[in-house]
């Protein structure tokens, strides 16, 4: 053993603090996700802030860790919440369970259920682990109205499916927010 | 051309045809369906009109077959559910035929082209015919592109009912359903080509709620839903499961409906502890396919807010009911129990709702813990001549396999005769038995009433009419007065049904008995509880001890005393008191305390008496599910199970034993069976009946009365086969004489009334849909009783008045009938006045 071995040692050291870091200040400073990442779920809304999502049970029928329970109710002419008959009256998703396939979101016929890039599911108890509606429904951006209200796009759930993303413009939504856009729709 | 197959030499009997299905030789009956005959082969073909239980229709072209006749092919595919079986016939499925796989598929394209993408919002989706075949028979994409046809959805067809048209195939199964076994004006086919559709006469133009039938009356049927469950797409749901939840999500039992004596096999679907919805089960011998609105939607009082959970007992300090442990309430209960007994006595009032099981625990416990036979189920009127016909002609009669009147009976007997007995409102299943019976042309129904009501029109009967009490006075004037009748009824099979009305007609059940003695027509008690025929197996009645044992009988007791391991002589000789009896007494303080199971002092032949006894008894124990009309007088409450959350059996009307299993597993409710079993362990007596299946086991070995001969059947015979009665159970021959019904004074009517079937009953509460589909509350009278009334009239006696819309209706003069428990008539509550009594009447303003 040589004698300069042990300041060879902090040589190393002292070396490394002059690379590129590769540690992540996590949550000091937070760490994005890939922008495709399948974070926590969201259930969408429509431009005017209706819910799409109709109760139909389909994402909690396709996943495979019987995460999802969801109830469905009627909507009336002086309570609406979604375009049409049904609406999700409970909509409830167990991250205990989820393992974040998303083959729920595979199942949603209306776009409703879309995941974000937000990931920090952890707590010390079951029950805040089971989010529900009001924590999954996405924010209300412009032009959006906190549901029930009327309809305001269009006379039924048609005009919402064909002209919705158009309607949605003409009601101030910004271009780059999440609204299926008419470009998006030409292109598929 | 396919080449005609060698026929191999199968023998072929008598009245049976053979044929080649897919290339596989068949012998079937004559007049099978061709698509029966490949169900037996294993090839199902696909379908949406076709119904076992309806007739052929061929309305939706779904189940297209090739066919060859006598060596030649069809020119076009045949109808599978229309087509009957022939000799030497070659038919070939979709599996092994081109031609009808794409026929089918072909069919099935068109019937998608105006089908809305519902799926995802529909009830039936994960349930559906048309989305299982289409995916089994279909093309995997439409050539249409075009918009589809709409209606605007959903339309009422009644409170109930919801019609999506724009769902709708066309199949006429639920109009079908509605003419054939209901006979109720429902739905109809309308308008032609593109624009058919169904409907009632206001839905194609009316949008809103259009729930009036062509006739112009409003919707009603007691079998509607049936609709719902038959209809192979969603264009029928709902209102109450509308949205609720999805096959997936549902976990079904089979279960035993608890709301008349038909005991209609169920299916009962629960989703997280909490039932979703009732469908018909299967049951050829009892119900079919069918059930009755109330059967399949009154379920959720069992769920209801105000259900007893926790048992209560009434503090001392201040006089309400304050919840306690199950500890401290059972020992309350037991030591006010032991007082009553020990100081005047106490007496058992089960109430007519009670499983085979509960009925004997409940008499049991009277019996052993109490000592005493004050134990009477009848929460309704009734006589001590009901009580010797129940003895003598009902408790022996074997049910169905000692040779009692079955449902199968019911639709081959040559003559029905029902006597203060509403099929349709008192067991729906006995009417639509009958209505088959009758539409066959098999079975001539007579009835013995006060006015034709629906019952009698669609089941093409005949109707002796009466007044209300001199039903006695009709059946002993058939030979007389309907000599037709009277030959028809020695006919071999004839039945005579018989209500639980009759115990309020004095001279009826002994009518009756002569009756059937004299022409050998057969003889069922149609009671409309669930329970009664079973309590009365069970022997909760004062002068019955289980298994028909009558009390009076020594050597009977002595059985019994021997099986409960009673010291010989312990059972008291003397029969105890009638539910009558046990009010009085308590009034004039000769009996102490009660034990009171599911009754409502409001169905009580006189509940100002039942106020007021209840008032003055020492001690109550209530075991409830609902706070009811006892709660108020109960000094113990103790919860027990609705159906739900407990097994048991049911006996129905028959006397076939219904049995059913827990559906809502470990939600910690008690039956009423376990709650006596441990209440009696509290009062050192042991009645082994912890739970359903030791309460049934100990009462099937008390078995028959010994001495009978009888073998201890078992499919469900609970005693002696008819003709084998020895003395010890010798029928008692009910000896009562009718009295001639009062005579109404002037602004007097004699009053007739029944219950309907959907009304204000405690197991209907929290069923908004379901009692818009009750039928339109009113007074029915004769033209003559109505002169001069007006539109309204008061139905009053000294205890109170009801005031209802008149209908004028063919029925004697000097008669008003009124529905028994109707929301705003609560007969017995306000006029304390049954079948039979003598009211005023007098025009009446709303
Ligand atoms: S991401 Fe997968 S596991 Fe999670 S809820 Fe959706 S389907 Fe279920
Ligand atoms: S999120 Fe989508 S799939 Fe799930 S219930 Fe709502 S609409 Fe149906
Ligand atoms: S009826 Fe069947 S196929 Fe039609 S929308 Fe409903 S689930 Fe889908
Ligand atoms: S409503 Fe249903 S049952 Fe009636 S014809 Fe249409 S598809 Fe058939
Ligand atoms: S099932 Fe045969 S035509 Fe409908």
């Amino acid at each position: 053993m040589g004698i300069f071995d042990p300041v060879k040692g902090f040589g190393v050291t002292f070396g490394m603090m002059f690379k590129k870091v590769a540690t992540e200040e996590y949550p000091e400073i937070g760490a994005p996700a890939a922008p495709r990442y399948h974070g926590r779920h969201q259930l969408n809304r429509h431009p005017d802030g209706l819910e799409k999502c109709v109760g139909c049970e389909l994402c909690a029928w396709a996943c495979p860790a019987d995460a999802i329970f969801v109830e469905g109710g009627d909507n009336t002419e002086e309570e609406r919440y979604s375009p049409g008959e049904r609406y999700g009256a409970d909509y409830q998703i167990n991250y205990l369970r989820c393992i974040g396939c998303g083959l729920c979101v595979e199942a949603c016929p209306t776009r409703s259920l879309t995941m974000i890039n937000f990931y920090e599911l952890a707590d010390d108890n079951r029950q805040d682990l089971i989010w529900t509606k009001e924590d999954l429904l996405a924010p209300l951006l412009p032009g959006m109205e906190q549901p029930p209200h009327p309809m305001r796009l269009g006379d039924n759930e048609q005009d919402y499916y064909v002209g919705g993303p158009a309607l949605a413009r003409g009601r101030g939504v910004p271009e780059q927010e999440t609204v299926e856009t008419d470009t998006e729709e030409a292109v598929r | 051309m396919t080449v005609a197959p060698e026929f191999s030499d199968v023998d072929v009997p008598e009245g049976y045809v053979k044929l080649t299905v897919d290339g596989e030789e068949v012998v079937a009956p004559k007049g099978e369906l061709l698509i029966r005959t490949a169900e037996r082969l294993g090839t199902v073909i696909p379908r949406f009109c076709d119904h076992p239980l309806l007739d052929p229709a061929g309305a939706c072209r779904q189940c297209l077959v090739e066919v060859e006749m006598n060596g030649r092919a069809m020119p076009k595919p045949q109808a599978s559910c229309t087509m009957t079986v022939a000799d030497g016939m070659v038919v070939k499925t979709q599996v092994t035929s081109e031609v009808a796989d794409k026929a089918q598929q072909g069919v099935m394209e068109l019937l998608l082209i105006n089908h809305p993408l519902d799926c995802p919002i529909c009830d039936k989706g994960g349930e559906c015919p048309l989305q299982n075949q289409a995916m089994a028979h279909g093309r995997t994409d439409s050539r249409f592109v075009d918009k589809k046809r709409t209606f605007p959805k959903p339309l009422p067809i009644s409170s109930q009912v919801l019609l999506d048209r724009e769902r709708c195939v066309l199949c006429q199964r639920c109009t079908r359903f509605s003419d054939q076994i209901a006979g109720d004006p429902f739905i109809e086919l309308l308008e032609r080509g593109s624009h058919q559709q169904i409907g009632t006469a206001e839905t194609a133009d009316v949008l809103d709620a259009a729930s009036h039938t062509s006739s112009g009356q409003p919707f009603q049927s007691y079998f509607s839903g049936n609709t719902i469950q038959i209809c192979p797409v969603g264009a029928l749901t709902s209102s109450q499961y509308r949205f609720r939840s999805r096959p997936f999500d549902l976990v079904s039992t089979p279960s035993v409906c608890e709301h008349c004596s038909s005991g209609c096999a169920e299916r009962t679907d629960f989703r997280r502890g909490k039932v979703m919805r009732k469908l018909a089960g299967e049951d050829p011998d009892v119900n079919e396919e069918w059930i009755c609105d109330k059967g399949r939607f009154a379920f959720r009082y069992a769920a209801a807010e105000q259900r007893i959970r926790r048992p209560l007992v009434r503090s001392a300090e201040t006089g309400e009911l304050e919840e306690v442990s199950w500890t401290e309430a059972l020992r309350a209960a037991a030591d006010g129990l032991v007082k009553a007994r020990d100081g005047k006595g106490a007496g058992v009032l089960p109430g007519g709702r009670v499983t085979l099981e509960d009925a004997y625990s409940y008499g049991k416990f009277a019996r052993m813990a109490l000592r005493t036979h004050d134990v009477d189920h009848r929460a309704r009127a009734h006589s001590d001549e009901e009580l010797d016909f129940l003895a003598s002609r009902v408790v022996s009669d074997g049910g169905p396999a000692g040779g009692g009147v079955t449902f199968a009976d019911l639709e081959a007997a040559p003559v029905a005769l029902c006597v203060a007995f509403e099929p349709e409102e008192e067991s729906p299943a006995v009417f639509l038995r009958l209505r088959k019976g009758a539409r066959a042309g098999d079975v001539k129904v007579v009835h013995i009433g006060q006015w034709a009501s629906p019952a009698v029109d669609k089941t093409f009967g005949e109707l002796l009419a009466c007044p209300p009490g001199g039903e006695a006075d009709a059946v002993e004037g058939i030979a007389e007065h309907a000599p037709d009748l009277d030959e028809a009824l020695r006919a071999d099979g004839a039945v005579v049904l018989v209500g639980e009305r009759a115990a309020e007609v004095p001279g009826l059940p002994t009518a009756l008995h002569h009756l059937a003695e004299r022409t050998g027509a057969r003889l069922a008690w149609i009671p409309r509880r669930a329970g009664e025929r079973g309590a009365v197996e069970a022997g909760t009645l004062p002068t019955l001890l289980p298994g028909g044992r009558p009390v009076a009988d020594a050597d009977a007791r002595a059985e019994v005393e021997r099986h409960w391991g009673l010291e010989a002589g312990t059972l008291p000789a003397e029969p105890g008191r009638d539910v009558t009896g046990m009010l009085n007494a308590i009034v004039t303080r000769d009996l102490g305390g009660l034990l009171v199971g599911g009754v409502d002092l409001d169905d009580l032949p006189d509940p100002a008496l039942a106020r007021k006894a209840f008032d003055a008894a020492e001690f109550v124990v209530s075991l409830e599910l609902l706070p009811s009309t006892v709660t108020p007088y109960a000094d113990v409450v103790l919860p027990i199970a609705p159906v739900d959350e407990k097994g048991g059996t049911f006996v129905n009307w028959e006397g076939r034993r219904r049995p059913f299993t827990v559906t809502l597993d470990g939600t910690g409710a008690l039956t009423d069976c376990r709650v006596l079993d441990t209440l009696g362990v509290e009062m050192d007596t042991d009645l082994f009946t912890q739970t359903p299946d030791a309460a049934l086991g100990d009462l099937d070995r008390l078995g028959a009365p010994k001495g009978t001969g009888a073998a201890k059947g078992t499919s469900g015979a609970l005693s002696a086969p008819k003709g084998t009665l020895g003395a010890l159970n010798a029928p008692k021959v009910p000896l009562g004489a009718p009295t001639a019904p009062p005579t109404p004074g002037s602004g007097q009517a004699l009053l007739a009334t029944w219950r309907q079937l959907v009304d204000d009953g405690s197991l209907q509460i929290d069923e908004p849909a379901l009692a818009g589909t009750a039928r339109r509350v009113v007074a029915r009278m004769s033209r003559a009783t109505a002169d001069g009334l007006g539109d309204h009239v008061t139905v009053s006696t000294g205890r109170g008045s009801v005031t209802l819309p008149v209908e004028i209706t063919d029925m004697p003069d000097g008669v008003v009938w009124l529905p028994g428990n109707a929301p705003d008539a609560k007969l017995r509550a306000t006029l304390g006045a049954g079948h039979g009594a003598v009211v005023d009447i007098a025009g009446g303003d709303r």
